[in-house]
């Protein structure tokens, strides 16, 4: 069985669907963070794909997945110290408690 | 490589050298002299911006990187109104960066501000999505940090963890996009993506790739049904950091839309995107107008008339010719000045008596007139009552969007104009609390700062002249119809 574009890109979209779903239902903002990484992850393995399959001449697909892993994770630190600071403040990180500012 | 090839970024060097002045200072200064370091970014920031409309930045070619990067006339034109919108934001915090809790790191405020500020310039002047999507990360991350600037403030925590988390998840989707803009032509360079897309006509992976990166792209600018974020993050982050993100980081993500959609996605416009675009203007103008209804904080009350705003600015793209693109340029300028007059007076006063709420507002012509009249200036701008400024940018607006001639779009303009009737009576009730009402004023009489006088100086002059001296639209109109 050769493994086709389709094995991959199916696999990747489920991982960005999962990552959608568990940011809209978790509570807890770390769950909140590791499900935005599942979707950024998603995306390289599309990029990845995508360059390996159909555009196997240049490594634009490769390349730009580098930078997004970085940035990703660039993200990840600035969320994580942001996460910090809310615990420090209200000592709990559920996003359902975050509602200060709605009344 | 050829490394003279840096130099074509001119206006990113100087801004890296404005901040890395402002970052030694900063860091190696003895205490005693770094009081100084707000007025040091505002003086080198203001020789950076005057430097800026020098003519000689439009000398020598204008690309660079194999066409990765690009400056021409409209883009360096785009830039300096940015330039003048960040000044002014810089000179208004001047006071609020005097407070107790904010001194000690008063000068990553300014290094922060102008890093997200490259990271704009960034976006703006990419031909590239890589180089774009580092320019999107490089402006959106430091702002979550000043959105938690206010340490001792639950708030601006609350603020920041919205704005982080929203922002990560509209690039992931954003990205999702990108990767299938890839999947369909091979190429991230802009000019390569319009090629393969010429004649290919609408097909269904094209439409979800576009769906993904506009809702992307709909996140920063605050479009309705993605602008759930925009309230509490504009009422939580510090004033500065507010007006901040509603006039610049707005303004430039607009720039960078009408950038990517016309350039990349130009040849599939009534194919692919005209009909999202539309509905998304009609939701956002109308939504962002009825829920500035019901707001009592200040704040929250400017955040959702941003929200209506970022859809009038919207009908500048729908308008798809260069035309659109000077009235676009108009829009946000006469915005910047318009929204951050409002801001200052909002800072003045939460800096003085820390109160937000229009209920303070009440009687507020008695004790501080100047204030009262600014507001009523900015207000009526934004509403867009004749003479001032606003007036023209919504008139150039609707004419550029109506010169596309097609019923659809006269529709559109109907209902923009009808929601302009609505924004009047919000915009009219801060009037009203401040000039009619009756009660006295909790807001004691007070002497503002030298540093905010200036910057509400310099807002009213922008609304006043804006409007009424032809040069600046015609200007702009005449370098977007050479581009």
């Amino acid at each position: 069985m050769d493994l086709t574009l389709i094995y991959y890109l199916v696999p990747s979209m489920i991982m960005f669907c999962c990552g959608v779903y568990g940011f809209i239902t978790r509570h807890n903002m770390i769950a909140m963070l590791i499900s935005l990484e599942l979707m950024l992850n998603a995306v390289d393995i599309n990029f990845v794909v995508f360059n390996r399959y159909l555009y196997p001449h240049a490594l634009e697909g490769m390349f730009f997945t580098l930078f997004a892993i970085a940035i990703a994770a660039a993200e990840t630190a600035v969320a994580i110290a942001i996460i910090i600071n809310v615990f420090r403040a209200a000592k709990n990180i559920d996003v359902a408690d975050l509602t200060k500012m709605k009344n | 490589m050829d490394y003279s090839q840096f130099f074509a970024m001119k206006q990113e060097i100087g801004l890296m050298v404005v901040f890395l002045l402002v970052f030694i200072f900063d860091t190696f200064m003895p205490r005693r002299a770094q009081g100084a370091v707000g007025v040091l970014s505002c003086v080198l920031f203001g020789i950076f911006t005057a430097w800026g409309f020098c003519p000689c930045l439009l000398d020598g070619v204008s690309d660079a990187f194999a066409g990765m990067y690009e400056a021409g006339p409209v883009v360096v034109n785009i830039k300096n109104i940015l330039n003048v919108g960040v000044l002014i934001v810089m000179i208004q915090a001047l006071r609020w960066a005097r407070q107790d809790m904010v001194v000690i790191r008063r000068g990553e405020f300014y290094e922060l501000l102008m890093l997200t500020l490259f990271g704009m310039y960034l976006m703006i002047s990419s031909r590239h999505f890589l180089l774009f999507v580092i320019g999107l990360e490089t402006a959106s991350l430091p702002l979550a940090a000043m959105v938690a600037f206010d340490k001792h403030r639950y708030e601006s925590h609350e603020a920041a963890v919205k704005y982080v988390l929203t922002a990560v998840f509209s690039s992931a989707i954003f990205l999702m996009g990108l990767s299938f803009v890839y999947g369909l032509t091979g190429s991230l360079y802009y000019s390569n993506i319009a090629g393969a897309l010429m004649g290919e006509g609408s097909s269904a992976l094209l439409i979800t790739a576009l769906a993904f990166v506009i809702a992307g792209v709909g996140f920063k600018l605050s479009l309705v049904p993605f602008h759930l974020w925009t309230a509490d993050v504009y009422q939580g982050a510090p004033t500065p950091v507010t007006s901040y993100l509603s006039v610049i980081s707005k303004g430039s993500a607009a720039f960078a839309f009408m950038v990517i959609l016309f350039q990349v996605f130009g040849s599939v416009y009534a194919d692919a995107w005209e009909w999202m675009l539309y509905a998304l203007i009609v939701l956002t103008i109308t939504v962002g107008n009825l829920f500035a209804i019901r707001q009592h904080n200040m704040k929250r009350f400017l955040a959702f008339s941003s929200i209506s705003q970022a859809g009038y600015i919207m009908l500048g793209i729908m308008a798809f010719d260069g035309m659109g693109i000077a009235a676009l340029m108009y829009y946000v300028l006469v915005y910047i000045f318009s929204n951050l007059a409002a801001f200052g007076v909002i800072g003045a006063i939460e800096n003085n008596c820390g109160k937000v709420d229009m209920a303070d507002y009440n009687g507020l012509y008695r004790t501080n007139p100047r204030l009262a009249f600014t507001m009523m200036l900015a207000m009526f701008s934004l509403a867009g009552i004749p003479p001032f400024a606003g007036f023209f940018s919504k008139f150039f607006i609707f004419t550029s969007a109506l010169s596309q001639g097609s019923v659809a779009i006269y529709v559109l303009v109907f209902i923009a104009l009808l929601n302009t009737i609505i924004s009047l009576y919000y915009y009219l009730l801060v009037v009203k609390a401040m000039f009619i009402s009756e009660e006295t004023s909790t807001v004691a009489t007070f002497r503002s700062a030298a540093s905010e006088r200036i910057a509400l100086w310099v807002c009213v002059a922008g609304i006043l002249l804006l409007g009424i001296v032809s040069c600046f639209y015609t200007h702009l109109l005449n370098i977007t119809a050479v581009a």
